[in-house]
């Protein structure tokens, strides 16, 4: 499952693993604004962009093909609307929009990809991110899988018990709202055995806060360069 | 209905991500008040619940089956509120995980969504959702919030220039009201599940003169800006989209330049901000008359 | 001797009224090892929640010298350490570490003393290679483990472990058993499994309908009340 390869390529080491979530996070932002203002006539541009991202993945040691592929999943979307801007007269526009879309999902993965999320979160949270989201978030990813699971099982359940027989669509539907509203309750009972956990371990309201990682020259020089390098790209001349 | 990076212009993308942080701020601080840190696994988990829960078919005819989107029901579930930090804890997962949705988008996914969805969701059941129109009010409230969503959606991709045949937009529009549709139908049913297992679990509509007078003065305005961005892409200007032949409509937020009050649009968006706004009106003055009578009922 | 629990007359009412406790009296000595038998829903897991303040019945519950009330959990939740029986429900933290860690900090501990003395109790219980992992990946098995760690982090005096075996195979439950026998704390295992309550407890309570019908040595308290599953009793479906 992806977000499976994305975890286990997160747990690897490279110069860009090594380098603190909120540089990694003030690069991506800062090539996603540049990429973002960069006109659809600018193809030379956009092609700097991609390059900065194949060299980003390298130094990553993410697996190059791997990723390519997975940045693919924006393409149904940006093809559809770019074969319409086509068909408008937006030529230009049809092709950047493909470009660009794409470029974006991949930067994206290449810091989804070198970050765990657990820090990728921290850093956020240490940006400025509201503490109330960071946290919700961290519970959500952690039962993802778990409730993900049983709602599987519920599936596979509910198809063995299918039979031969043409069951009606209305009660099939029936069903899958009968499951829904099982699931929905199993995971109220599931916070409520959380939060007695969280009790039953001295939880006196207050999650408590990891405390930021340092924050080294390195990350520092890193945020620099690649800001700069956007900018550059951004700005110059051709 | 997840918008990617790069379809929007960096007007559209930088004033939604601006309007959504306030909004969220103002959101989790009216939360906050209600909420001690022990919602927070609640919360969590229950966006667990709704990414499961988008992966269970519905049969609906025709050999396809619909998935719930889950705004409204976490809503009524939830209240709007924490429905609102849930979908954005949500958004933001499947936009960084998941790459469904852009992260400078994020922005607008999570107004369409989190806030606007939820609360198209949340005014009809606060309005109607005790006693015999419950049933109606939660199919409308679920409708709508698929609707203006992607309502939404569309019209900000209209306005950062995306240009789109009226057929195709016609299209679109079908399309969104058969999602609303189905939405709608399985969160009633779903709604129906919940309450069987154990009705404490869904939220009851306060019964307050000033909930309804605020709900009210919030449908009012939702109206009001979906009218309004909707008024900027209105059909005159669909009409110049159409066939290259035709002098060049300039998409109004498109590449920077903002021809407001030179242009035909600029005087039709005021037109149509203050047709808005004497509807807003009226719908205040009613709100606060039924509040009135209603508030002479209360004190018996 | 000093009781490390002493519960007196304790009775509790759900909402509905249904009495899940009724009357239970109860002593605890250190370094005691007592199991809880019942059916479901003869009140044990009720009862243990009572120990560390998750609910408040009528009657008397002191842990440690103290009472059990609103101004005690914070130092009661120190004392009584409590394994649930769902792990999933345990480790909420995203990676095994910041889970353990989670009790120390919530006791006041630096962040280095908290890391320090999860590290030691993740060692304990021999997951010090799981750290960075997240509790998703790991099995029943490793998750009870960490689950137990992070009791173990806070240094509790008593130990409630609420149905362990349950997700466990036969080498899990050895693994457990090895692990429980090495510990020195006084321990209140609720469980069903009765080969596992006879390798670690001397001592059995049997619950019914809320009561507390019996009390003695584990062999005696099974025997009496037939709470083995012997199969060999029943018919055999060969031949």
């Amino acid at each position: 499952m992806h977000h499976v390869i994305l975890e286990r390529w997160s747990q690897r080491s490279s110069a860009l693993h090594a380098r603190d979530a909120r540089a990694k996070i003030i690069a991506l932002l800062g090539f996603l604004i540049a990429l973002s203002t960069t006109p659809s006539a600018a193809q030379f541009r956009i092609a700097a962009y991609g390059a900065v991202a194949i060299l980003a993945i390298l130094i990553g040691r993410v697996p190059l093909f791997g990723l390519l592929l997975r940045a693919g999943v924006v393409l149904p979307f940006s093809l559809t609307f770019a074969i319409i801007s086509w068909f408008m007269g937006d030529h230009m526009r049809a092709v950047a929009l493909v470009e660009k879309t794409y470029l974006s999902a991949a930067a994206v993965l290449t810091v989804a990809g070198t970050t765990p999320l657990p820090a990728l979160l921290k850093g956020f949270e240490s940006l400025g991110a509201p503490r109330v989201l960071i946290s919700v978030i961290q519970f959500l990813y952690r039962y993802l899988f778990v409730i993900s699971e049983q709602a599987q099982h519920m599936r596979i359940a509910a198809a063995c018990r299918a039979g031969l027989r043409k069951i009606s669509r209305r009660n099939r539907f029936q069903a899958a709202a009968g499951a829904l509203g099982v699931l929905f309750a199993r995971s109220y009972h599931r916070a409520d055995g959380i939060y007695r956990a969280m009790l039953a371990r001295g939880y006196n309201g207050h999650i408590p806060v990891a405390a930021p990682a340092r924050f080294g020259a390195m990350d520092a020089a890193f945020a620099v360069l690649a800001l700069a390098a956007f900018a550059a790209l951004r700005i110059a001349p051709y | 209905m997840h918008i990617p990076d790069n379809f929007l212009s960096p007007p559209v993308w930088a004033t939604l991500d601006v309007v959504s942080a306030a909004g969220f701020g103002v959101i989790a601080r009216h939360a906050g008040r209600h909420m001690e840190d022990s919602r927070i696994p609640l919360l969590g988990v229950m966006g667990a619940f709704v990414f499961a829960a988008q992966m269970i078919n519905f049969p609906v005819g025709l050999g396809t089956s619909g998935h719930l989107v889950g705004g409204a029901l976490m809503a009524y579930a939830l209240g709007p509120s924490f429905a609102a930090v849930t979908m954005t804890a949500i958004l933001a997962v499947q936009a960084f995980v998941f790459q469904d949705g852009g992260v400078l988008a994020l922005g607008a996914n999570v107004f369409n969504m989190a806030i606007a969805g939820v609360l198209a969701a949340w005014l009809p059941y606060q309005l109607w959702g005790r006693g015999r129109m419950r049933k109606m009010a939660v199919f409308g409230g679920a409708f709508l919030s698929v609707m203006v969503s992607a309502t939404l959606a569309l019209t900000e991709l209209l306005i950062s220039g995306q240009r789109m045949p009226s057929s195709m937009l016609l299209l679109s529009i079908g399309l969104f009201a058969v999602s609303s549709l189905i939405e709608g139908l399985i969160t009633v049913a779903v709604l129906q599940a919940i309450e069987g297992l154990n009705p404490s679990w869904v939220n009851r509509p306060e019964r307050s003169p000033r909930g309804m007078l605020l709900a009210l003065a919030g449908f009012a305005v939702l109206l009001a800006a979906a009218g309004f961005m909707l008024a900027s892409t209105s059909p005159d200007g669909i009409e110049h989209l159409v066939g290259p032949t035709r002098p060049k409509f300039q998409a109004p937020l498109a590449d920077y330049q903002l021809p407001f009050w030179s242009s035909n649009w600029g005087r039709r968006a005021v037109a149509g901000i203050i047709g808005l706004v004497l509807i807003f009106g009226l719908c205040a003055l009613s709100g606060k008359l039924l509040s009135r009578r209603r508030e002479a009922k209360c004190t018996t | 001797m000093e009781f490390l629990v002493h519960v007196h007359n304790l009775s509790y009412q759900y909402d509905d009224g249904t009495k899940a406790l009724d009357g239970v009296n109860f002593y605890l000595f250190p370094g005691e090892t007592v199991a809880l038998f019942g059916a479901n829903g003869s009140g044990k897991t009720t009862f243990v929640s009572h120990l560390n303040g998750l609910l408040h019945g009528n009657g008397r519950v002191d842990v440690c010298g103290m009472r059990v009330g609103k101004d005690t959990l914070a130092a009661v939740r120190s004392k009584v350490g409590m394994v649930f029986q769902d792990s999933d429900e345990q480790l909420f933290m995203p990676t095994v570490l910041e889970d353990v860690a989670f009790g120390p900090l919530n006791l006041g501990m630096s962040r280095v003393d908290a890391i320090v003395k999860a590290t030691w109790a993740l060692t304990e219980v021999g997951m010090e290679h799981a750290l960075d992992k997240a509790p998703y990946h790991l099995s029943a098995g490793e998750k009870k483990r960490v689950a137990l760690a992070g009791v173990l982090a806070m240094s509790p005096e008593i130990l409630v472990l609420d149905e362990p075996t349950t997700y466990l195979d036969p080498p899990g439950r050895r693994n457990l058993v090895e692990l429980l026998q090495r510990l020195p704390q006084a321990k209140l295992i609720v469980t069903h499994d009765v080969q596992f309550a006879l390798a670690l407890a001397s001592r059995a309570v049997f619950f019914e309908n809320g009561k507390a019908i019996g009390d003695g040595p584990v062999e005696q308290i099974v025997r009496r009340f037939e709470w083995n599953v012997s199969y060999a009793m029943l018919p055999s479906g060969r031949g």
